[in-house]
C-alpha cells in the first residue's frame, strides 16, 4: 500500500516537473518582465494560471486580478515604463485605453508567435490588431425547467413569451416574484437598457457622428418592456446586482433572468444552493423582442492588450506569455469557466446559452469611444422612470442631456 | 508671545496647510476650468469575434497632438459650472419660463442632477445634524447618571457604529433591511404588508439612510458630552438643587450653557461631515433614490472610462462653497462670542 503510495507520488512528481520543462520550453522567453492587471474572475485567473508557468529566474511575473481594474489601468499604462505590460480587457473597456492611444499595435507579435490563434480572435481596429479576444460573453436567458413545467410553460423565446410565463408562475404562486435581472442603478441598469434597445433594432448615435439618438420610439418601446418585466421582479430590484441575482437564483427566489453567461459556472456549482435547484436551472439563448429577430442582448470579448509604454522585450515576452495562457489546453481544462474562444475549445452545457444567443445573430457591445459616457448617463438616468416618476420620454430625452454634456467636456461633442 | 516666536511656531502647520490644502484646493479651480480637447474622430473598419463593423474611432496621434499644444485642455470659463449637470443655467431658465407654478417649478428643477444631489444632501445635513446633537446628549446624561461599575462596557457599546468604518456599516445594515433580512422581515410582519421594502421607495430609502447617519455619528456626540459632562461645576449645580431646581430646570440652566461650546464644536464638525455624505449611498446602493454632491463627483471620476476632471472638480468647488455658506451663521456667532469674552 505504501508502496503504491510512494509509486504515485513519484510518478505525479515527475509528471509535473516534465510538464513544467515543456511548459518553459513552450514559452520560449529568455528575459522580460511580465506584468499583468485584470478583472477578478476564474476564467481571467485560468488565463493568468496558465501564463504564470513561463515565470523563470531571468523572467519576472507579477499579475493583479482585481474589480477595480478599470479605474487603475488609464494612470497605471500611462506612466512611462507602465505599470504593467498587459491589462485583460473586455470589449467597453478597451476603449479608454485606445482613446488616449496606452495600448500597442499587436500584428507583428502575432505574426511571430500567435501561431495557435484564430483570425477572429484578433480584434482589429483600422486594420490594426490592438488586443486578442479568447472569452465570449453574454448575458441569456436562464431558467429553472421544473419551475417553468409545473406551471404548464414552455421556455419563452421572445420578452412577450417571459411575460406570459411570469404571469403563469405568479398566478399558480409557484414563485413570488419570477424574474429576475441585474437592474442595479448604475452601470447595471443601463446594460439592461443597452441590451432591450439593441433587441428593439435601435442605435445610439446618429450615423457617423457622437450625436445621441435613443429618444424615439424604440427608445420608449425598450424601456417600457422593462417597466413591465419589473412587476414581476423583486421590489428591490434597483438594487440587484450579478452578486444579488446568483444569491436569488441560488434561493430558489427567481424562476427566470436574462444572466451573465459567465455566471452559468458560479450559479450551478451547488455551493451555497441545493441541488434540487441548481440541477433545475437551464439555458438558452437571449430572448428576442417586440418581433425582432436578434436576441436582445450583446455579445462581449474578454482578451489581452500590450501597453505601449514599456520596452520591446517586454512586450514580446508578454505576449508569448499570455499566448501560453488561452491555448486549447487551457481551455478544455476550464470548459466550466467561461465560452472560450480557442480553436479546438470543446464546449459544455455551460456554454449553451452563449453560443444560441450568438448563432442567433446577437450584436456586440458597441465599440463608438463615446459607449462608455452613453452607458453612465443611461445608468444613471433611467431610475427615476423605473420607480414611475417620469414617462420613458422624459427619461430618454434627459438621459441624451446628460450624455451631451459629458461628451462635449470630454472633447466627442462641440 | 513675541511675533517672531508665534511665527517660528506657526511656519510648519501654515506649511503643510499650503501644500496640503490650499495648492490642492487651487488646482482644482483651474481644472474646473477647462475640459478636453476636441478629439478628433476618424470612421474605420473594426474586427472581432463576433464580425466586422464599421465604427468611428478616436485618432490618437493627431489628439496626442492637440494635448501636447495645450496640455491643460480647452478653456471653458464657467461653461462647466453652468452646464447641465451642474448649475443647469439654460433648464433653470427654461423651467422658469415654462412652469405652471411654483411646486411644478422646483418639481422641474428637482429633477436635474445637481439640484436633485443637493435636495438630498441639504435634507440629509438637516435632519441628522440635530438628531445626531440630541440623541448624543442624551445618551451622554443618561451613561453619566449610570453607576460607576458598568460605565465601562455601556461607553464601549455605545462606540461601536463609530469604530464601524462607515462602508461596512451600511453594508451590514443593507443586509438587514433586505427584504429576507432580520430588519425588513421583522417590519413587514410588524406592518401586515408583505410588499413593504425598504429599499424600494425613494421616501423609505431617504429615511434609511438618515438613520443609519444618526446610528454612525451620535457616539461623536456622545463622547465629547460626556467629557464635557466630567468638568460640570457642581457648586453651580448644588446652589440650583437649594434653590430648588427640578432635573430638567438643572439641566436646561446649568448643563446646556456649560456644553454649549462642544455643542457648537460637534454641530460645525457634522454640518461638515454630514454635507459630505458619500458611503452609505454607495453601502446602500441607494443611487437610484439618493445622489448626494460627493456622490456626483464619483460617478465623474470612476464609472466612465474616461474621467470628466472638469466636471468633478466643478462640483467639487460647488460643494466647497456650499459648506462656506452652511458654516456662515455658526462661524459669525463664534466670533461674537469671542469678541464678547474678550
Amino acid at each position: 500500500m505504501t508502496m503504491t503510495v510512494t509509486m504515485k507520488a513519484l510518478l505525479s512528481g515527475a509528471m509535473l516537473m516534465a510538464l513544467a520543462t515543456t511548459a518553459q520550453a513552450a514559452c520560449g522567453i529568455e528575459k522580460g518582465s511580465i506584468r499583468i492587471l485584470g478583472n477578478d474572475f476564474p476564467a481571467i485567473q485560468a488565463v493568468t494560471a496558465a501564463a504564470a508557468t513561463c515565470r523563470s529566474d531571468t523572467v519576472q511575473f507579477k499579475v493583479n486580478l482585481t474589480q477595480d481594474h478599470e479605474s487603475l489601468a488609464v494612470a497605471a499604462l500611462k506612466a512611462n515604463p507602465a505599470e504593467y505590460t498587459s491589462q485583460i480587457v473586455a470589449s467597453s473597456s478597451i476603449l479608454p485605453l485606445l482613446n488616449d492611444g496606452l495600448i500597442r499595435p499587436l500584428d507583428d507579435y502575432v505574426a511571430k508567435d500567435g501561431a495557435g490563434l484564430k483570425k477572429t480572435q484578433l480584434i482589429t481596429i483600422n486594420g490594426k490588431v490592438m488586443a486578442v479576444a479568447f472569452m465570449a460573453n453574454a448575458q441569456h436567458l436562464f431558467y429553472r425547467e421544473d419551475i417553468l413545467k409545473a406551471a404548464g410553460v414552455e421556455p419563452p423565446k421572445t420578452y412577450e413569451e417571459v411575460l406570459a410565463a411570469a404571469k403563469a408562475i405568479k398566478d399558480k404562486g409557484l414563485v413570488k416574484y419570477p424574474f429576475g435581472g441585474t437592474y442595479k442603478a448604475g452601470w447595471d441598469l443601463g446594460e439592461e437598457f443597452v441590451n432591450m434597445y439593441i433587441g428593439m433594432g435601435g442605435t445610439f448615435f446618429k450615423e457617423g457622428s457622437a450625436e445621441p439618438a435613443i429618444n424615439n420610439e424604440k427608445g420608449v418601446a425598450a424601456l417600457e418592456m422593462m417597466k413591465a418585466l419589473s412587476a414581476y421582479m423583486n421590489p428591490d430590484y434597483l438594487t440587484f446586482d450579478s452578486n444579488a441575482l446568483q444569491a436569488e437564483f441560488e434561493a430558489g427566489n427567481v424562476a427566470m433572468a436574462n444572466f451573465w453567461g459567465s455566471r452559468a459556472g458560479a450559479v450551478t456549482d451547488g455551493e451555497g444552493s441545493k441541488p434540487e435547484i441548481t440541477g433545475n436551472i437551464k439555458f438558452a439563448a437571449a430572448p428576442t423582442v417586440a418581433g425582432g429577430t436578434i436576441p436582445a442582448t450583446t455579445l462581449w470579448w474578454d482578451g489581452f492588450t500590450l501597453a505601449t509604454n514599456i520596452s520591446d522585450d517586454d512586450a514580446a515576452a508578454t505576449f508569448k506569455a499570455l499566448a501560453s495562457g488561452v491555448t486549447k489546453e487551457v481551455a478544455n481544462a476550464n470548459t466550466d469557466k467561461a465560452v472560450w474562444l480557442a480553436d479546438g475549445f470543446n464546449p459544455g452545457p455551460l456554454a449553451q446559452g452563449t453560443l444560441e444567443s450568438a448563432n442567433a445573430g446577437a450584436l456586440p457591445y458597441p465599440m463608438e469611444p463615446y459607449m462608455g459616457l452613453m452607458h453612465t448617463a443611461l445608468g444613471n438616468g433611467l431610475a427615476e422612470f423605473m420607480q414611475g416618476k417620469e414617462d420613458a420620454a422624459k427619461a430618454l430625452s434627459d438621459v441624451e442631456a446628460t450624455y451631451s454634456a459629458a461628451a462635449q467636456a470630454a472633447g466627442f461633442l462641440k | 508671545m513675541p511675533h517672531r516666536t508665534f511665527i517660528a511656531f506657526i511656519l510648519p502647520s501654515a506649511l503643510a496647510m499650503l501644500i496640503f490644502i490650499a495648492l490642492p484646493i487651487v488646482s482644482v479651480v483651474v481644472q474646473s476650468l477647462f475640459i478636453e480637447h476636441e478629439r478628433v474622430m476618424v470612421t474605420a473598419e473594426n474586427c472581432g469575434p463576433f464580425g466586422c463593423k464599421k465604427e468611428s474611432h478616436v485618432d490618437e496621434a493627431a489628439t496626442a497632438e492637440l494635448r501636447r499644444d495645450q496640455p491643460l485642455g480647452r478653456f471653458n470659463g464657467l461653461g462647466t459650472y453652468l452646464d447641465r449637470k451642474h448649475l443647469a443655467a439654460k433648464e433653470v431658465r427654461e423651467a422658469f419660463a415654462e412652469a405652471s407654478g411654483p411646486i411644478d417649478f422646483l418639481t422641474r428643477v428637482g429633477s436635474l442632477p445637481l439640484y436633485k444631489a443637493l435636495g438630498f444632501t441639504l435634507a440629509y445635513t438637516f435632519v441628522v445634524t440635530p438628531l445626531v446633537l440630541i440623541l448624543g446628549f442624551m445618551i451622554a446624561l443618561a451613561v453619566n447618571a449610570l453607576p460607576y461599575f458598568v460605565k465601562g462596557p455601556v461607553i464601549f457599546a455605545s462606540l461601536l457604529p463609530m469604530i464601524i468604518t462607515p462602508l461596512i456599516g451600511s453594508l451590514i445594515l443593507f443586509w438587514m433591511i433586505d427584504a429576507n433580512g432580520i430588519i425588513g422581515a421583522s417590519l413587514q410582519a410588524l406592518f401586515n404588508d408583505p410588499d413593504l421594502s425598504l429599499k424600494a421607495s425613494p421616501t423609505l430609502t431617504w429615511i434609511t439612510l438618515m438613520v443609519y447617519g444618526v446610528w454612525h455619528s451620535a457616539p461623536f456626540a456622545f463622547v465629547v458630552f460626556y467629557a464635557g459632562l466630567q468638568t460640570l461645576p457642581h457648586d453651580t449645580l448644588e446652589s440650583a438643587m437649594i434653590d430648588g431646581a427640578n432635573r430638567f430646570e438643572r439641566i436646561r440652566f446649568v448643563v446646556l450653557p456649560h456644553l454649549m461650546p462642544l455643542a457648537i464644536f460637534v454641530g460645525l464638525i457634522q454640518l461638515m461631515d454630514n454635507f459630505r455624505v458619500f458611503e452609505p449611498i454607495v453601502g446602500f446602493n441607494a443611487g437610484a433614490s439618493a445622489t448626494s454632491l460627493s456622490y456626483a463627483i464619483y460617478t465623474d471620476l470612476r464609472s466612465t472610462g474616461a474621467p470628466l476632471f472638469g466636471s468633478a472638480a466643478a462640483t467639487s468647488m460647488l460643494t466647497i462653497i456650499g459648506i462656506c455658506i452652511l458654516m456662515a451663521p455658526v462661524l459669525v456667532r463664534t466670533w461674537r462670542d469671542f469678541k464678547r469674552r474678550h
